[in-house]
């Protein structure tokens, strides 16, 4: 067994000893390699990256991207008639054409570029929602979401006269079925649910949720931010409307990310911004709309993250969804069960269908104290409510500590916070 | 590199988990608000003024080890003092804990608020030990806004 750091210092328990490494076609060390950040020290301590959740850290690969764009390539897209410019337009095309087939869309003008998640979510909430969201109708979402998953909703339906309803989710975290069946009716125009919860982890049954849903005529979008780093999305398996995700979440760049649309539903909507790029000619009396996908992309885009992730999708792909969600999945279980041991932790978020988010408290030692005391042993984690506010209502707690994993984490990393809990309990005595 | 125990020092942790002046107050002549989005500390200042002076003082609300000692302390340390010595008191904590005293404030007499010495190592942190001082200040001036760090 390798230490990786001074704060593995736990002697091998049982748990160890079920030696997760090596893993068949994975190799944790290997991969740990392709991410430079990885390597450094904080506070004296090798860095335990245990925010994933928050932002995943860049492998070479990715890095080397946006080196090669800005060294080699810098242009602007779409216009120039140069060699610069056709070689930025097709990179920048080409991770248009990569996510297409990532998650099995049926053509590339369905997949649009913006800056996140969240932006996706507002550019559906204003072009679709306010075309066709009327007073008296319902949008339907859950108690697990995102802030940014519940703040544009409430905008349209505090402008449209329309109604929020909210599907309720059980002790364990995990969405009740049986209330959002009762929710749906002929004036459910929208269900907007997260794929995999940020501040709990759990997987939602988005296919049931999106065949229920249809049932009733209502379109289905999904928040993909937490789902696409660790699961393999199939758009048209899945047959959702719309499925939004960011590129820095899945070991990208920040500021760019995606929202797939069905194209009949795209081409029916009117523009989210007004800008270059998404016109195709403008006089001062009128303005033709440029076709799907730029139409909805105004102005000149992220062109070098946009070439990034398309570098992060290729190496994901290269490792593999397969490997990654069978390794995550046995550091889920080790961690569920090392902090289970430790006295006074209390798991918030215990779905059976779960992917690698370990949130909790721990007795009435405040989230931000914890923060503080395992940064200075060089663990970061995230402590606060996460931007789920409701969540933390839920369970009635002010915040939690989340510990949330990614492939290039390992079971000591786990143990490293398991010792850095113990010192904790030791400081508050 | 500091420790963390300079940080969470005895006193601060003693007062973390026994508050002093924990309650609310019956006929407070100011009462405050205050809030840190950040860890969802949630503060409430109650203030009894006579003659300028404060003749009581109390809180209540949940927060982390930081804020909840630092309203404990201040608490103390405050009854008796005249709103001219509560704002110079305050001046010299904000700089003890930013670690940036301020030069043209005459330096007030911290006593035992100078637990709070290790926050200015932990900047993240100073938004939890002030917490309970802008809502005072903000009780002291009648504002009815509810404060926040951000």
């Amino acid at each position: 067994m390798r230490a990786i750091g001074d704060a593995l210092v736990t002697p091998s328990s049982e748990r160890q000893e079920r030696n997760l490494y090596p893993h068949a076609g994975f190799d944790v060390w290997k991969i740990r390699e392709d991410f430079p950040i990885l390597k450094q020290e904080v506070h004296g301590h090798r860095l335990v990256y245990l925010d994933n959740a928050a932002t995943a850290q860049k492998p070479q690969a990715v890095i080397d991207a946006l080196v090669h764009y800005y060294t080699a390539d810098n242009s602007n897209v779409h216009r120039g008639v140069h060699s610069l410019s056709e070689r930025a337009t097709n990179a920048y095309e080409e991770t248009r054409a990569k996510i297409k087939r990532h998650i099995n869309a049926a053509e590339s003008r369905e997949i649009v570029f913006a800056r996140g998640t969240t932006e996706c979510i507002n550019l559906v909430a204003n072009s679709y929602g306010r075309a066709n969201v009327q007073a008296d109708d319902e949008v339907i979402i859950s108690a697990m979401e995102h802030h940014s998953n519940i703040v544009p909703w409430q905008m349209l339906c505090e402008e449209r006269g329309a109604r929020l309803r909210v599907v309720p989710i059980n002790d364990d975290g995990e969405m009740i079925i049986e209330e959002f069946e009762k929710l749906l009716n002929s004036r459910t125009k929208i269900v907007s649910v997260v794929h995999v919860s940020n501040s709990l982890g759990t997987i939602n049954p988005v296919r049931q949720i999106i065949e229920m849903a249809h049932d009733w005529n209502a379109l289905v979008f999904i928040d993909g931010a937490q789902a696409a780093p660790h699961l393999k999305i199939d758009v048209r398996e899945l047959d959702c409307d719309f499925y939004a995700f960011s590129s820095h979440k899945m070991f990208g760049p920040t500021g760019i990310g995606i929202l797939y649309g069905k194209a009949e539903l795209l081409e029916a909507m009117p523009p989210y911004q007004g800008g270059g790029d998404m016109i195709r000619s403008v006089t001062f009396e009128e303005t033709t709309y440029n076709t799907i996908p730029h139409k909805f992309e105004a102005g000149t885009p992220n062109i070098a993250a946009t070439i990034g992730f398309g570098a992060a999708v290729d190496y994901l792909n290269d490792i593999g969804f397969d490997p990654i969600a069978a390794y995550e999945h046995e550091l889920l279980a080790y961690g569920t069960e090392a902090l289970s041991e430790v006295p006074g932790v209390r798991l918030i978020g215990t779905a059976r269908e779960k992917a690698a988010v370990l949130a909790f408290v721990m007795e009435d030692i405040h989230p931000h104290d914890i923060g503080t005391i395992l940064d200075r042993q060089g663990i970061a984690v995230r402590t606060g409510h996460h931007c789920a506010q409701p969540v933390m209502d839920r369970f009635k707690i002010p915040a939690t500590v989340r510990a949330s994993l990614a492939f290039y984490n390992t079971t000591e990393e786990i143990d490293a916070l398991i010792a850095g809990l113990h010192k904790v309990k030791e400081v508050f005595g | 590199m500091t420790d963390i125990e300079d940080l969470y020092q005895e006193v601060i942790l003693d007062h973390t988990k026994r508050p002093r002046n924990f309650r609310e107050m019956e006929n407070a002549s100011c009462k405050a608000e205050g809030y840190n989005p950040l860890c969802g500390d949630k503060v409430t200042i109650y203030l009894k003024m006579e003659d300028d002076r404060v003749t009581d003082i109390s809180f209540k609300g949940a927060g982390c080890a930081i804020s909840t000692a630092s309203a404990s302390i201040m608490t103390e340390s405050l009854k008796g003092k005249t709103r001219a010595e509560v704002e110079s008191l305050f001046n010299t904590f904000h700089g003890l804990v930013t670690g940036e005293p301020r030069a043209s404030q005459e330096a007030a007499d911290l006593g035992k608020l100078a637990v709070f010495s290790g926050v200015s190592e932990y900047p993240v942190r100073v938004k939890c030990a002030t917490l309970a001082w802008h809502t005072l200040l903000s009780s002291l001036k009648g504002s009815r806004e509810a404060v926040s760090t951000e």
